[in-house]
This record gives structure tokens, C-alpha cells and sequence, in this order.
């Protein structure tokens, strides 16, 4: 095994509301590989953000640490840590500043970033816009008059400006039709083997898992409750909230539903 | 105009007007949902689904450089003779909507326990503090929300997406709406709770013939709830048609494409389909529905 491009070393966190303690995170451990995608799924609720942030230093764990090519991330972040990692976020609409257009804010990763010329700039925002299926017009257009899905799309494009090494996916594409879903699914699988990116890919869509994923996480209540090769994982999943999950999945095909039953056939309860 | 339908939308037009001229991104667009009857409009990111729910919550025609035109109908009557107030009087009461992004939707300095008493106030206006807590209480735990009252007490940025999306079901179902508008209400939902949330609003439909109409990108749930689909494509409908038909035998290339890009549980890699087409241009296509 080479070494963990990061390295989550039992990590928590708490939070406190009112009289209430939230274990939002509870001792998790879990290494990702330089070139690799793992996605992360799991419960609503069971810290899969939370622990998004903790790896872009937003927020320090309560206990535990995590470790950046060996060496253990602070809980200020330098600049050239928030160069190598980025993160798109759950929702992208609190990402984007509102006064700024799509192309000052697409302009401005790659100025902070240093990529390009100056003068090259308008022509790599337009460039990015394509890629991820936006007209290069809207580059004009401010946040708020955006669908949903296009801001999805607008994060995405920034985050891929940067050219960080790792970047961290929080439900990058859950507001996109599959059509151009795809689009930029294979823009993202292209990017990883040309640039040898890291993705860690979280998401609620199983389905999306099984094709892109080269190992998956399993989350429940805080806590990591499996993690596996994306093959392995569906064809013998050992954990019966994992059989649970993958059962519950509302399929098109008669494959995935044979696929399916035979899960929840096996489900010991 | 039928007045035995919930929402009977026709000809609709939207344009926006900018300092460069207008663009019309509505080109026309019929649709209708019977009493009860839960219905889809599914299709590409930015074409058009979201600012037509708010054209039915009448939100829209407030927004200064928007211009809508078309008729749309709700239990008979027509929500462009209503002035602003009368058309509030109906959101949130009659017409409920699930925000397609809630954390923008639910007001980050208030507590989402004093949200829901004012959502509640609308249909009951004398309720107690303390009841309308015990009512919220009682609609959490049926979105799967086990510590409602740790959820009550918290704002909005406390909260992981999946539960405020829950939050706004709930708040949309509490007031026992004639009319739901669900904009992806399950996009951060984890399938088990997904799972319970549409079951919820299937029990709403058949105790109180609710009619829904249901936006998603989730072609696997649209085929599990929904009635009737319509597919829309640039601010046209494409191809609509009972459910059954538009997955059994789509007819427009559109829906085809969109049919084929749909990830498979099973596997065999993204799908490698062209997202534009002339073809998809190609006039509108109907399975001979029309209720
Ligand atoms: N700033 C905060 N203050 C208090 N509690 C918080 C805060 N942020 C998150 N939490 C709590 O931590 C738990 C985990 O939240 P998180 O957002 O990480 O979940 P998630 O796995 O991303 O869920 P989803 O799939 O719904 O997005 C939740 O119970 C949430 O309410
Ligand atoms: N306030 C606004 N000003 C200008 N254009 C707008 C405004 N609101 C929406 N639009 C444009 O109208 C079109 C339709 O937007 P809408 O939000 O309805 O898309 P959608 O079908 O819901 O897409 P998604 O699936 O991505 O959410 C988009 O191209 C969008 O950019
Ligand atoms: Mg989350
Ligand atoms: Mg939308």
C-alpha cells in the first residue's frame, strides 16, 4: 500500500445546541489514496459534511486528527494547504458571493491560484463554463438568477480552477438531470486521470456510487460502519445498514431490481 | 379554463428582462393536475421547472424584471385577477411549496421551532407557542427526525442538509395543503428516509386528494410516485404522458437521451450520451392523456 495522500486519524466532533450534545462525528478513521475517488454515503444527518469541512479546516475535530501527505494539518490553515484542497459545497448558493458575477468569481480562483496569464483569463473562464455545459454568456450574470443546478455547476467549474491536488465533493451533482450529470461525471474522471486528482465524492445517489466510485464509505450516527471496494461492496455488502441502503433504491431496469431483491434477500435481520 | 382541475396551467410565457433586452425562457407551456393526482415535471437543469412552480405560488409575479404571461388556474380561479395580498393569502395555506434549496428558504435568525409557529399561524391563527411545538414535533418524527426537539430549538446552519430539506417537507405537508409544489424535496436524503418522506406525502394525497406536482431529477422515484409525467426541455414540454408510457415507450428524442443517461445500480460506467441535439427540438409529443 503507498502512502495516504490524507490520513483521518480518530477523529471527533461534537457539537452543543441548547441543552443537547450532537455527536456529529465519532471516532473515525479512514486513509484516502493519492488518484483514488471514494465516495462517502450514509444516513442523513450522520456527519458526512461535518467531516468535509473538518478536512478544508473548517472547524477543528473536538479530538483526532487528520494528516496531509504525512503531516498533520493544522487547525489555521495556510495558504498553501487552501491550495490543495478544495471543496465544492452541499450548497453552492452560500458558496458564491452574491455581488460578484459567475466570471469575476470563476476569475477570481484562478487569479488567488496564479493559473494563466491575466489576459488569458476571460477566454479560461468561458473555457470553463463549456466544460461543465453553461454558456460562456452567463460569465455576466449574478448567483441569485441562477437554476439550481447551474450553480451546482458554477461551484464545480470553480473548484477544478484551482487545480488542487485533492478535491472534496459534497453532493456535487444532485441538482443536475442525469444528462448533464454524466457530462460532468466523465469531465470529472478525465481531470482525476490527467491531473491525478483525489476525489472524495459524497453523495446520497447509490447509483452514481457504483460508476464512479473506486471504494465507498459507509456512514451511520457519527460513525464509519464500512468501507470497501465499490465491487466488493455492492456484491457482498457486510454491514446490514449497507444491504438496507442499497435495497432501498429506486431503479429503472429489471436488472437493478434483480440486483436489489437479492440484497434484501440476504439481509439477516 | 376547468374548473374540476387544481392547477390548469396554460400558454405560459416567462421573460426575463435584463440590460442587454429580454430573454423568454417559458415559450408556452400547458399543463394541468387533477384533485388528487400526483404529477412530474422532469427535465434539464435550467429549463424552466423552478420559475414555474413560482409562477403557480405567485411568488414570481413579483419580481421586478420578470414577466409573466399565459393563464394559470387554481380550483378555478385565475391567480392573475388576484392582487398580491390575495395571492399570499393562499401560499402557505392552500398552496404549499418544498424549496428546491432550503437552506436559503428557511430564515437563518429564527429558530426553526418559532418557523414553524409562524407557518402554522397561517392556517391557525390563535395557536399557542406550545402547541404549534407539540404539532412540529409530532411532523418531524414522520420525516424520520428522531431528536425533534434538539431540531426545534436550532437554526437553520445547525442543521446537515438532508434535515433541513426535511424540515421544509414538513413545514410545506403541516398545513395540509390543496396544492403541493415539491422541488426536489429529496435531493439530500439519504433512500430510507426518502422512502418515508414520499410515503408521507402519497398518505396526503389519498386521505385529502392533494394534488402534487413534483420536480426531480430522480427518474427511479418520479417512476415510483408519480401518476403522470410531463418532460420539458429549453421552456417547452417536450412529451408528457402516464407513467408507464414515458418509461415503457418514449416517443421524443429528448426523453429517450434523458432515459438512457440514467445511472445504473448495476454498473457499466457514466453513460456517454450527448446532452444537445437538434432533435430535441422536435415538436411536443402527447400520450393522448389529456384529463
Ligand atoms: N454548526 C453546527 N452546530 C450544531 N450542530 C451541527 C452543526 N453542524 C452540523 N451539526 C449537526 O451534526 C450532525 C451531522 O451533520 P452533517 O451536516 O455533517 O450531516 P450529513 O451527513 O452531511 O447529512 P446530510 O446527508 O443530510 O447532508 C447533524 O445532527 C447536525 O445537526
Ligand atoms: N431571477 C432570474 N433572472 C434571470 N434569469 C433567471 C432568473 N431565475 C431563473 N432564471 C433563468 O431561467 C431559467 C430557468 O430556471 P429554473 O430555475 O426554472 O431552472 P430549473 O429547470 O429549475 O433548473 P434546475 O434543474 O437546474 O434547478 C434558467 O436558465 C435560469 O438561469
Ligand atoms: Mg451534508
Ligand atoms: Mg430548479
Amino acid at each position: 500500500m503507498p502512502d495516504p495522500i490524507l490520513s483521518i486519524r480518530a477523529v471527533s466532533k461534537e457539537f452543543h445546541v441548547g441543552k443537547s450534545r450532537v455527536q456529529a462525528i465519532d471516532d473515525v478513521s479512514l486513509d484516502v489514496f493519492e488518484g483514488e475517488c471514494l465516495a462517502i454515503v450514509g444516513e442523513s444527518g450522520s456527519g458526512k459534511s461535518t467531516l468535509a469541512n473538518m478536512i478544508l479546516g473548517l472547524g477543528a475535530p473536538t479530538s483526532g486528527a487528520i494528516r496531509f501527505k504525512n503531516v498533520e494539518l493544522p487547525a489555521k490553515r495556510s495558504k498553501l494547504h487552501r491550495r490543495q484542497i478544495q471543496l465544492v459545497q452541499q450548497n453552492p448558493l452560500s458558496a458564491l458571493n452574491p455581488r460578484r458575477s459567475i466570471g469575476a468569481s470563476l476569475r477570481l480562483a484562478l487569479d488567488v491560484h496564479g493559473h494563466g496569464q491575466r489576459a488569458d483569463r476571460p477566454d479560461m473562464v468561458a473555457a470553463l463554463l463549456k466544460e461543465v455545459g453553461l454558456d460562456p454568456d452567463m460569465a455576466t450574470r449574478s448567483p441569485s438568477g441562477l437554476s439550481g443546478g447551474q450553480r451546482q455547476r458554477i461551484a464545480i467549474a470553480r473548484a477544478l480552477a484551482c487545480q488542487s491536488q485533492v478535491v472534496v465533493l459534497d453532493e456535487p451533482t444532485s441538482a443536475l438531470d442525469v444528462l448533464v450529470q454524466a457530462r460532468v461525471l466523465r469531465l470529472l474522471n478525465a481531470l482525476r486521470a490527467s491531473r491525478k486528482l483525489t476525489y472524495i465524492f459524497i453523495t446520497h445517489d447509490l447509483s452514481v456510487v457504483r460508476n464512479i466510485a473506486d471504494r465507498v464509505a459507509v456512514f451511520q450516527k457519527g460513525k464509519l460502519v464500512e468501507i470497501a471496494q465499490t465491487e466488493t461492496l455492492f456484491a457482498n455488502p457486510t454491514c446490514d445498514y449497507t444491504s438496507t441502503l442499497i435495497s432501498a433504491v429506486p431503479v429503472v431496469s429489471p436488472e437493478e431490481v434483480a440486483l436489489r431483491d437479492a440484497l434484501a434477500n440476504v439481509r439477516v435481520f | 379554463m376547468r374548473p374540476d382541475l387544481t392547477l390548469d396551467i396554460k400558454n405560459l410565457r416567462l421573460s426575463f428582462r435584463s440590460w442587454s433586452g429580454s430573454t423568454e425562457v417559458l415559450h408556452g407551456i400547458d399543463l394541468s393536475v387533477a384533485p388528487g393526482e400526483r404529477v412530474a415535471l422532469v427535465g434539464e437543469s435550467g429549463s424552466g421547472k423552478s420559475v414555474t412552480s413560482r409562477i403557480v405560488l405567485g411568488t414570481m409575479q413579483d419580481v421586478r424584471h420578470a414577466r409573466v404571461s399565459g393563464q394559470v388556474t387554481f380550483e378555478g380561479t385565475d391567480l392573475a385577477k388576484l392582487a398580491s395580498v390575495e395571492r399570499r393569502a393562499l401560499r402557505g395555506r392552500e398552496i404549499s411549496m418544498i424549496f428546491q434549496d432550503p437552506s436559503s428558504a428557511l430564515n437563518p435568525v429564527f429558530r426553526i421551532g418559532d418557523l414553524f409557529h409562524e407557518v402554522l399561524k397561517r392556517r391557525h391563527p390563535k395557536i399557542s407557542k406550545g402547541e404549534a411545538r407539540q404539532r412540529a414535533a409530532a411532523i418531524l418524527q414522520d420525516v424520520s427526525i428522531a431528536d425533534a426537539e434538539r431540531v426545534l430549538s436550532s437554526y437553520s446552519f445547525q442543521l446537515s442538509g438532508g434535515m433541513n430539506q426535511r424540515v421544509m417537507i414538513a413545514m410545506a405537508l403541516i398545513n395540509e395543503p390543496r396544492l403541493l409544489l415539491a422541488d426536489e424535496p429529496g435531493t439530500a436524503l439519504d433512500v430510507t428516509v426518502q422512502a418515508q418522506t414520499l410515503s408521507l406525502m402519497r398518505d396526503l394525497v389519498e386521505q385529502k386528494r392533494t394534488s402534487v406536482l413534483f420536480i426531480s431529477h430522480n427518474l427511479g422515484v418520479v417512476r415510483e410516485f408519480a401518476d403522470r409525467i410531463y418532460v420539458i426541455y429549453r421552456g417547452n414540454i417536450v412529451e408528457h404522458g402516464p407513467t408507464a408510457a414515458i418509461f415503457d415507450a418514449p416517443q421524443h428524442p429528448y426523453t429517450q437521451a434523458l432515459l438512457s443517461a440514467i445511472p445504473r445500480l448495476t454498473g457499466g460506467g457514466v453513460p456517454d450520451i450527448e446532452e444537445r441535439s437538434l432533435s430535441f427540438n422536435d415538436p411536443m409529443i402527447s400520450h393522448g392523456t389529456d384529463i
